[in-house]
């Protein structure tokens, strides 16, 4: 870059909350006409990141500087002011307006206290002809497509920011000829001169888009590059790759439990979400399944508990269908599910550990057959004993935990019901190194007594260390299956940077 | 021991509420706390109290149950007169007691299923939900009755709502049994706590395995029920059902009532006690302000000043604040939550 | 298809139809004297259901109006009879105590983040509780000045009387689809409605405007109560309980939203008209039972409440359908 003096700049932003860092001295540097990607995981501190340069966080230290003034917004109106605007993935602008009050929301042209409607909806036609498009904007925004969404909310923080506009994941939600819409916006608004973060997790979309690309990592910065420099391997180790250098096993593990499969899923899928796949699964094995962050992973996970029921294929057990599709059915068959977002689908905050642990238990047993307050009690010192779960008693609220231990009771709450095939997505993420340890070493303690696991993770050295098989997931397909020795974290990276799937 | 101690401390506030009340009328009204029995039937003002509260201590408990869903129903008042029609009409058209009293529940019964179906399945919020019978509820008990108050002369009837077992008013043994059974249903199966589950968190609960779908649709039958039962005992007491008035604006009392007794409107954690003994805080002024001689219509100004105090103590914005001074002073040693959002 | 404007045009639908059926029955319904007369006897309601409708656009409910028109008009009476003041100047007195207490409503609800059902029933014991002891019996109104009010009328065509109070209810209705549509303010309820936090976030003075939409309220209330008391020449603390359920009705059969965020106040205006149309037809049929009033409005109301989860059901499933086909 030839420019001397970026028109923002990040230097060591630190951001603690309770028992995490959250941003560990980053620095970060974005010029002006430059599209500068930043990637990481959930939990990286992307997503911090920008909340301490939009003014939604208060950072702790470390210092921002704009067009070479140092800023301290306090809330993401005033870091508008400044000229730094945001565009979030679930638009946030609102869908019962029409696009023009959306455009013109707390602005709106007025004469003699009346809103002169025609002069926004000229104004607003004119704004949205900048960015090619030519749409009714007296409709509500509801009617459009999330493309033609993100194109206005895009609008609206160019017209009232001006510098910096940031994009968080604003592609999630759209198809191959939105996103080229999108990125004619991004491109012209960069040869307008603003500074352009962009936020996402399709790499092939990175690689078009951007100029330079920020990988962070567990909150702290793993480098900047410029992205012509930067191959797709490269770039996944940055973000997956090794980190525990101790750790010993560089290939998964050999000695695949033989036996029939205990659950035979074939051509399982649900239309949107992931595409049907077999997968067969033993006693006494883990499955990993790795991919980015919106690859279907997640996906993967919940159509087979039937978060989301699928819509084509079976599962098959020995020779009887298993009726699969809620959870409660999936629950009924001996699965158990410990969810990614462990704060809105896991823990019942107000109840207390020993409520949280028999829940599952509890609601697979049915309300008449209440399972004794004794065995309760047992029960919940049994694995506070066994998960080391650190609360003061039994009858503590399971919300006024730290992460680490919230994780272990949904995993408590699950193997009381004794299941024969448990899924965890991310089960190590956002909790302490010492709780990390203890996982991982239940997860093999619980395969070795003949449980059946999957496990989602990020972590690629935490799959090789407790798979015999791996998944890889791409752009919601299963891509690849990796085995033995096959598992390595340069095979997953390899199989995760592939470029885009070709439709065969 | 541990327990008994755990429910007292839950259910202290209320009781020490109650008892300020009563002592306040006593002071008063000296002869306030003395009993008499005539005609096999207690009398005196802590009984009048508890009789008169029945209506309400009945919706109360109910209404706590629905109320631990993140629910609410606002058609119980609206119910009530339905029923208490049902009975009347049943009954005048020369049905057995036990018919009539089964036909009556049955219609609380059907008014709840259509609510829990409403909320459950349709998903249309609680108070939108439950607000469609309210309105047409009250209709639909003039049509029962054709608009005139229709009165019976039914013994078996009538002994409910003015009967007496054992020298203890017939209301008062239904309320208190109905709610210890209620309770002990709920705390004694599993029924209780996966309702709490699904008030605070039914994402998490339905991924846990919970029905909160049935769930829901209980709770607003329970609820219904309820309001049968006390709209067969209003009426029964009057020996009419008169569907213009009965139950009306019991659903706002049975709602301050389970508030009184703790329970939030954001739902969760519950006490079918507490709501009672709030349901008896109601009537406790009601009847201390008719005993005052002041119009009765004055206590609504106590009960608007209770809500208030209520509110300042629910109130997130409030409590937040109180959590954050109270945690600057014991930052060092509490181990708290990473509030990450 | 607007899924904006569908609920109002069902709205518009019926109310044409139900007038047909009525008409065809009876042909006198169509006179300007009926109509007149609608427009009079449902003044009060009209009034306070444009308040209603812009809180229920913010996401909110206001469970205390009618107590308000109740406390109004005991106010009112009691005030002319026991001071010497000009009706006007109790009037101006009234509508400020009547927007204060909405304010402070609107205030608890947005500084102590309680929901608005909790906080205005509160209100409504409280205003219903004042009332009573300003007056527990009907006080009657004598003054002059209400006999010319009371006199004030517009002879349409058709001899059908067009009263001040049923005047004031048409103006009041203008000036809120003005307010609605036409200002920022009325752009802010809306925004209220959509999302708290996105408007918070988009700029939208959010404590500010849940205040002024309570205010509101609270002074339509007020005024509401002046035209009842015009309507009923006196003050009587048990009148109009549970006119804010007629109210809450009118506003949802008039095509808005009960969760928020969708509908208009020329809406309102129609389903205040169906309502009261409903009754005029009971009046005139003369054997149908008063209760059928209600029994069709709580079909009326699941109708639309029901039409309105099948169109937001209906726009979700589009919106998912191009993301599924991928």
């Amino acid at each position: 870059m030839t420019e001397s003096q970026p028109l923002l700049s990040a230097r060591a932003v630190t951001k603690v909350f309770p028992g995490t860092v959250a941003l560990d001295k980053v620095d970060f540097t974005l010029h002006a006409g430059e599209v500068h990607a930043l990637l990481g995981e959930n939990g990286a501190g992307k997503s911090t990141l920008i909340k301490c340069l939009t003014g939604a966080y208060r950072r702790d230290s470390g210092e921002i500087v704009l067009d070479g003034r140092a800023i301290d917004p306090r809330n993401t109106l005033e870091a508008q002011s400044f000229g730094i605007g945001t565009v979030y993935q679930e638009v946030n602008l609102l869908p019962n307006l029409s696009v023009a009050e959306n455009l013109y929301l707390g602005h709106q042209p007025t004469r003699w206290g009346l809103i002169t409607g025609a002069a926004m909806k000229a104004g607003a036609r004119r704004t949205l002809s900048q960015y090619g498009l030519d749409i009714d904007v007296s409709r509500n925004l509801e009617e459009f497509s999330v493309a033609v969404q993100q194109v206005v909310a895009i609008a609206r923080a160019v017209s009232l920011s001006g510098k910096v506009l940031i994009l968080d994941e604003p592609t999630a939600s759209l198809d191959a000829q939105e996103v080229r819409l999108l990125f004619d916006v991004v491109r012209s608004l960069k040869e307008r001169g603003l500074g352009i973060v962009f936020i996402s997790h399709f790499l092939d979309q990175v690689f078009e888009i951007s100029d330079r690309i920020t990988v962070l990592r567990n909150g702290r910065l793993v480098g900047t590059q410029m992205a012509a420099e930067l191959d797709r391997v490269n770039l996944v180790n940055m973000m997956l790759g090794r980190e525990l250098v101790e750790e010993t096993r560089q290939s998964g593990r050999t000695e695949r439990p033989d036996g029939p499969p205990l659950i035979r899923f074939s051509n399982f899928g649900r239309a949107g979400k992931i595409a049907p796949f077999d997968l067969d699964i033993r006693k006494g094995e883990v499955i990993g399944v790795a991919g980015l962050l919106g690859s279907g992973r997640t996906e993967t996970a919940e159509v087979l508990f039937g978060v989301s029921a699928h819509d084509s294929g079976s599962a098959v057990e020995g020779e009887e269908t298993l009726p699969l599709g809620t959870p409660r059915n999936a629950i009924a068959h001996g699965f158990g599910f410990c969810p990614e977002d462990r704060k809105s689908d896991g823990i019942i905050g107000d109840l207390s550990v020993r409520e949280n642990i028999v829940l599952a238990l509890q609601a697979r047993l049915g309300w008449t057959r209440p399972v004794p307050a004794r065995e309760q009690a047992a029960m919940a010192e049994e694995f506070i004993g066994r998960l080391d779960i650190r609360t003061p008693n039994a009858e503590k609220p399971v919300g006024q935990l730290s992460g680490g231990n919230q994780q272990k009771v949904i995993l408590a709450r699950w193997l009381a019901t004794n299941p024969r095939f448990l899924i965890l997505d991310e089960p190590t993420r956002g909790i302490d190194v010492g709780a990390h340890a203890e996982i991982i070493r239940l997860i093999e303690e619980l395969c070795e007594q003949g449980m059946a696991l999957l496990v989602i993770s990020s972590e690629l050295d935490e799959l090789v260390a407790y798979s015999h098989r791996v998944i890889v997931v791409r752009d919601r397909h299963h891509v690849a299956e990796l085995a033995g020795e096959d598992i390595t974290t340069d095979n997953m990276v390899a199989a995760i940077a592939a470029p885009e799937r070709e439709d065969a | 021991m541990s327990a008994a101690g755990h429910l007292l401390r839950r259910i202290a506030p209320q009781l020490v509420t109650l008892a300020a009340t009563l002592l306040l009328i006593a002071i008063v009204f000296p002869g306030f706390f003395e009993i008499s029995i005539a005609n096999g039937r207690l009398y005196g003002s802590p009984i009048d109290i508890l009789n008169r509260g029945a209506p309400v201590a009945l919706l109360a408990i109910g209404m706590t149950l629905v109320i631990a869903t993140k629910g609410i129903d606002l058609s119980v008042g609206a119910v009530m007169a339905i029923c208490g029609a049902v009975a009347a009409a049943a009954i005048t058209s020369g049905m057995g007691l036990v018919a009539t009293l089964a036909l009556a529940l049955g219609a609380g019964l059907a008014c709840g299923l259509w609510n829990g179906l409403l909320v459950s399945v349709l998903g249309i919020q609680p108070i939108v939900a439950t607000l469609i019978l309210m309105v047409a509820g009250r209709g639909i008990a003039q049509l029962i009755t054709e608009g005139a108050i229709l009165t019976f002369s039914n013994e078996g009837l009538i002994f409910i709502g003015s009967g007496a077992f054992f020298s203890v008013p017939m209301p008062v043994l239904i309320w208190v049994l109905a709610g210890a059974l209620v309770a002990l249903v709920v705390r004694r199966s599993a029924l209780g706590m996966l309702i709490e589950a699904i008030g605070i968190n039914r994402r998490a609960s339905t991924l846990a395995g919970i029905n909160a779908r049935v769930l829901l649709i209980a709770v607003y039958m329970a609820s219904g029920l309820c309001a049968a039962l006390a709209g067969i005992i209003a009426a029964a007491d009057i020996r009419g059902a008169d569907a213009n008035n009965a139950g009306l604006w019991l659903e706002l009392d049975a709602i301050l009532a389970v508030v009184i007794g703790g329970t939030s409107l954001l739902g969760g954690r519950f006490s079918i006690l507490a709501s009672l003994i709030g349901a008896m805080i109601i009537q406790a002024v009601n009847t201390g302000i008719l005993l005052s001689g002041f119009p009765p219509e004055y206590n609504l100004i106590i009960k608007a000043a209770i809500i208030l105090v209520i509110l300042v103590m629910q109130s997130p914005a409030v409590r937040t604040t109180l959590i954050f001074l109270r945690r600057d002073k014991t930052s060092s040693q509490s181990e708290t939550e990473p509030v990450v959002q | 298809m607007n899924a904006r404007t569908l609920p109002l045009l069902a709205t518009l639908a019926i109310f044409l139809v139900a007038y047909a059926v009525c008409y065809a029955q009876f042909p006198a319904m169509l006179s300007t004297r009926v109509i007149g007369n609608l427009l009079t006897d449902n003044a009060f309601l009209g009034i306070v259901a444009v308040g209603m409708t812009f809180v229920i656009l913010s996401g909110g409910i206001d469970l205390s109006v009618g107590s308000v028109i109740a406390f109004s008009g005991v106010f009112i009476a009691v005030l002319l009879r026991d001071t010497g003041l000009h009706p006007l100047i109790v009037f101006a007195v009234l509508l400020v105590v009547t927007t204060a207490f909405g304010a402070a409503m609107g205030a608890i609800i947005h500084g102590l983040e309680m929901p608005p059902f909790i906080v205005t029933l509160a209100g409504m014991f409280l205003a219903r509780g004042m009332a009573y002891v300003f007056s527990i019996d009907s006080v009657p109104i004598t003054h002059e000045f209400y006999d010319t009010l009371q006199d004030l009328y517009w002879l349409m065509p058709g001899k059908g009387r067009l009263t001040l109070i049923g005047g004031t209810m048409l103006v009041v209705f203008l000036a809120g689809i003005v307010v609605a549509h036409w200002t920022r303010f009325g752009t802010n309820v809306y925004a209220l409605g959509g999302g708290a936090q996105t408007a918070h976030l988009m700029g939208v003075p959010v404590g500010r405007t849940t205040i002024a939409i309570y205010a509101l309220s609270g002074f339509l209330a007020g005024l509401s109560g002046i035209v009842f008391s015009i309507y009923t020449s006196a003050g009587y603390s048990l009148a109009t309980v549970g006119v804010e359920l007629d109210a809450i009705a009118a506003v949802v059969i008039g095509g808005t939203l009960l969760t928020g965020g969708s509908g208009f106040v020329a809406g309102t205006l129609i389903g205040v008209l169906i309502m009261g149309l409903i009754q005029t037809y009971i009046i005139f049929d003369g054997t149908l039972s008063s209760w059928w009033t209600k029994i069709l409005i709580g079909v009326l109301l699941f109708a639309f409440i029901a039409l309105q989860k099948g169109l937001v059901w209906l726009t979700s499933r589009e919106r998912r359908s191009p993301a599924g086909a991928r």
